[in-house]
């Protein structure tokens, strides 16, 4: 049990991964997020959802709400099939904890009328942006926060309407009201703005970014993001569960794998089932084609970006050969939709296996002369070493994670902390650094390139061939709750699923591993000059559609 | 430089054929003139805007630089600025929050200009459809003359919908 509180009571939520959950108060949030935090724990994510309506518990909706107030509350939710009474006439923020131990996903019921929480923003800098999209959303705020700017909503509605409540009527929710945002200015003799965006100077999702600049140097760079809001919770709340899978490969396309087996794994916990092993070992060897393909991307594009042409060239060649490997094999090149509540819908079969195994020696050998080519570049070293660095207090006290954290010293991933299976056979190796700027980043990608090869190897040797075919699921039990967490080439990709008293999906939040990063990337930038944005920003790689859902 | 050299002669000429142009997926007979087309020559200059897509379409755009399909080598470029551009290439079902931008992209690419939608989601909406946060369909924002389905469709049909684009009418 990760987290021991008096008013806690907490419940196992799945046994693919050490998680948790139960309900708290909103007064005992701020100390258990405090006890997580002086433990050396995280905040993975942070989202809410409206059962109001749902009719489980309650059949119309009171306008009183006392069952929200501070007292103790109903036993978690995952304990039994029933819904607690408070469920009806609430509002729930949900915040996922994460420390050495597990997860622990908190449900807080917040009053309906007045749906508040105390700001966790000063434990955990991350949750600011979470927080402000969960009231862009939901309507649910931080009643002491600091920042209460809009976040995800520009003027597709207006304020006064929350696309995630029940209630919702996007008609009467279009507004027509210019898009105002109150950047912070930075004042003094020789300083000036740059806007950049939404639409950006290359093959890029956009996104705003405003820098205040002083001759070439950066003194203070602010994002502003939620451009690529297409309304994918929503979406979710309409869809069945082999609709929903589809989905989730959709929120970010570049981390397919990673969003659709942690929708899988959340299904799965709801519905209490585990796949069979194949499934597992070929989820594995799916999760790890999809990182070699990733990073041999960001390899060639770091290289294209200090003007090392042959870089790009090289690695995307490469890159290629992986994508048509996996269209021959698995009949996609970014294997969408490859995973589904259940199971899998691949096979592979022993000339597959081989050519894996052809494909591997290829990368290796391949990918160890490129790596000596980048390590002896005078030209490339320059421009990498001490750009756009990220200290590893900094990274640990904002919350960097993924890829970026562990070039900043923060050893976490989830395939060697809470190895669900098929990875608790692998004994996978962490890749980390402290210098935490743009060459730790790249250290990084080759490690876990070369690490990745290793696994795939392991997977294929693993692959066991009795074939159970796996139960795929249908649909899930009503009123049920899971999550699932992956670690994607990102980072840790989260899928938590809820479902009504019919079974059917009613809230369903994918959580991206840029939100806790993107904030980071403002501190990387500064100091450095304006030119080095773009190789800073390619280091990081970032996901602008995977948080602005 | 030594090592590079070697790299590159061992790694040889990767590109491919490029496909043919289809005129299946023109869908905007009208608006181009053959006196127009000329005026291109063997070269565009393309703008890529993200208009909401997931980034699985802008991941096979990337793959057209790619050594395989080269697509410089066919006189094609992405340039930086819609200013510079023939012809945008449009992902995404059209957020509500990019509605704006892209039609200023638009306005902002000199005639005579081109646009290819690229991607199920450019074509029609795709899975995310029209709600209270995406209008859908490229159409529905800006005038379209090629579509290019897929999900993502494969750096070959992207290249295909270049080409139909920027090809005579038979």
């Amino acid at each position: 049990m990760p987290i021991k509180h008096p008013n806690l009571n907490l419940s196992r939520l799945t046994d693919a991964l050490p998680a948790w959950t139960g309900d708290v108060s909103p007064d005992d949030l701020y100390d258990i997020c405090q006890q997580v935090r002086d433990g050396g724990g995280r905040l993975v994510a942070l989202w809410g959802s409206d059962p109001r309506l749902q009719g489980s518990g309650c059949d119309t909706l009171p306008t009183e709400s006392a069952d929200c107030g501070s007292r103790a509350l109903a036993p978690p939710l995952a304990s039994e099939g029933s819904a607690p009474p408070c469920r009806g006439r609430c509002f729930f923020l949900h915040v996922t904890l994460m420390n050495e131990t597990g997860l622990v996903c908190l449900n807080v019921p917040l009053p309906s009328e007045h749906p508040n929480y105390p700001d966790i923003s000063r434990i955990f800098p991350a949750a600011n942006r979470m927080q402000r999209a969960a009231y862009d959303l939901l309507g649910i705020y931080a009643h002491d926060g600091h920042d209460h700017r809009k976040w995800l909503r520009h003027g597709a509605w207006h304020s006064g309407s929350f696309p995630l409540r029940k209630d919702f009527d996007a008609a009467a929710s279009r507004t027509q009201d210019a898009d105002d945002y109150p950047f912070v200015q930075v004042e003094g003799q020789g300083v000036h703005e740059i806007p950049v965006g939404p639409v950006h100077a290359g093959i890029i999702e956009p996104g705003h970014f405003r820098f205040s600049i002083i001759g070439e140097r950066v003194l203070r760079l602010e994002e502003r993001l939620g451009y690529v809001h297409k309304g994918i919770e929503k979406r979710f709340e309409s869809m069945s569960l082999q609709q929903g899978a589809k989905l989730a490969g959709r929120v970010s396309g570049d981390s397919t794998v990673a969003y659709a087996w942690a929708y899988a794994m959340a299904a799965e916990s709801v519905a209490k089932v585990t796949p069979p092993g194949r499934a597992l070992w070929l989820r594995a060897l799916l999760l790890e084609r999809e990182r070699i393909a990733n990073h041999l991307g960001d390899l060639g594009y770091l290289g294209n970006d200090v003007a090392l042409s042959f870089g790009f060239a090289q690695f995307w060649i490469l890159k290629e050969q992986v994508l048509r490997n996996n269209a021959a094999l698995f009949g996609h090149r970014y294997l969408m939709d490859k995973i589904v509540p259940g199971g899998v819908t691949v096979n592979l079969s022993l000339e597959g296996k081989s050519l894996i195994e052809q494909e591997c020696d290829m990368l290796e050998q391949q990918v160890s002369i490129l790596r000596g080519i980048y390590d002896e570049h005078a030209g490339v070293q320059d421009r990498f070493i001490a750009t756009g660095r990220v200290e590893p207090a900094l990274a640990a006290q904002l919350g960097l994670c993924g890829l970026a954290g562990r070039a900043s010293a923060q050893a976490w991933d989830a395939r060697v902390q809470f190895a669900c299976a098929p990875y608790d056979k692998l004994d996978v190796q962490m890749a980390t650094y402290r210098n935490g700027d743009v060459a730790a980043r790249a250290i990084v990608r080759f490690d876990e390139l070369f690490e990745s090869l290793r696994l795939q190897r392991d997977i294929l040797v693993n692959l066991i061939h009795e074939d159970e075919a796996p139960a795929l699921l249908e649909k899930l039990p009503p009123n049920g709750f899971g999550i699932g967490m992956v670690e994607g080439w990102r980072g840790e990709v989260l899928v938590a699923i809820h479902t009504d008293a019919m079974g059917n999906l009613t809230r369903v939040h994918p959580h991206d591993p840029s939100w806790q990063n993107w904030p980071l990337l403002e501190h990387a930038v500064i100091d450095n000059i304006v030119p080095d944005f773009p190789l800073i920003n390619k280091s990081f790689n970032l996901s602008y559609t995977g948080q602005d859902l | 430089m030594f090592q590079i050299i070697k790299q590159i002669i061992k790694t040889g000429i990767k590109t491919e054929t490029p496909p043919r142009a289809d005129e299946s997926m023109r869908v905007d007979t009208q608006r181009l003139q053959q006196a127009i087309l000329d005026a291109f020559g063997g070269a565009l200059a393309i703008r890529q805007v993200d208009a909401g897509s997931c980034n699985a379409c802008e991941l096979e755009i990337h793959a057209v630089n790619n050594a395989y399909y080269n697509i410089e080598g066919l006189g094609i470029k992405f340039v930086a600025s819609p200013r510079h551009a023939d012809l945008l290439l449009v992902t995404g079902p059209v957020s509500r929050h990019m509605e704006i931008a892209l039609k200023r992209t638009f306005d902002a690419t000199p005639e005579p200009k081109l646009v290819v939608a690229i991607g199920d989601c450019a074509c029609d909406g795709g899975i995310f459809g029209e709600s209270y946060a995406s209008c859908g369909k490229v159409a529905n924002v800006i005038p379209v003359d090629v579509v290019v389905s897929g999900c993502p469709p494969t750096p070959t049909a992207i290249l295909q919908g270049i080409l139909t684009a920027i090809s005579a009418k038979k």
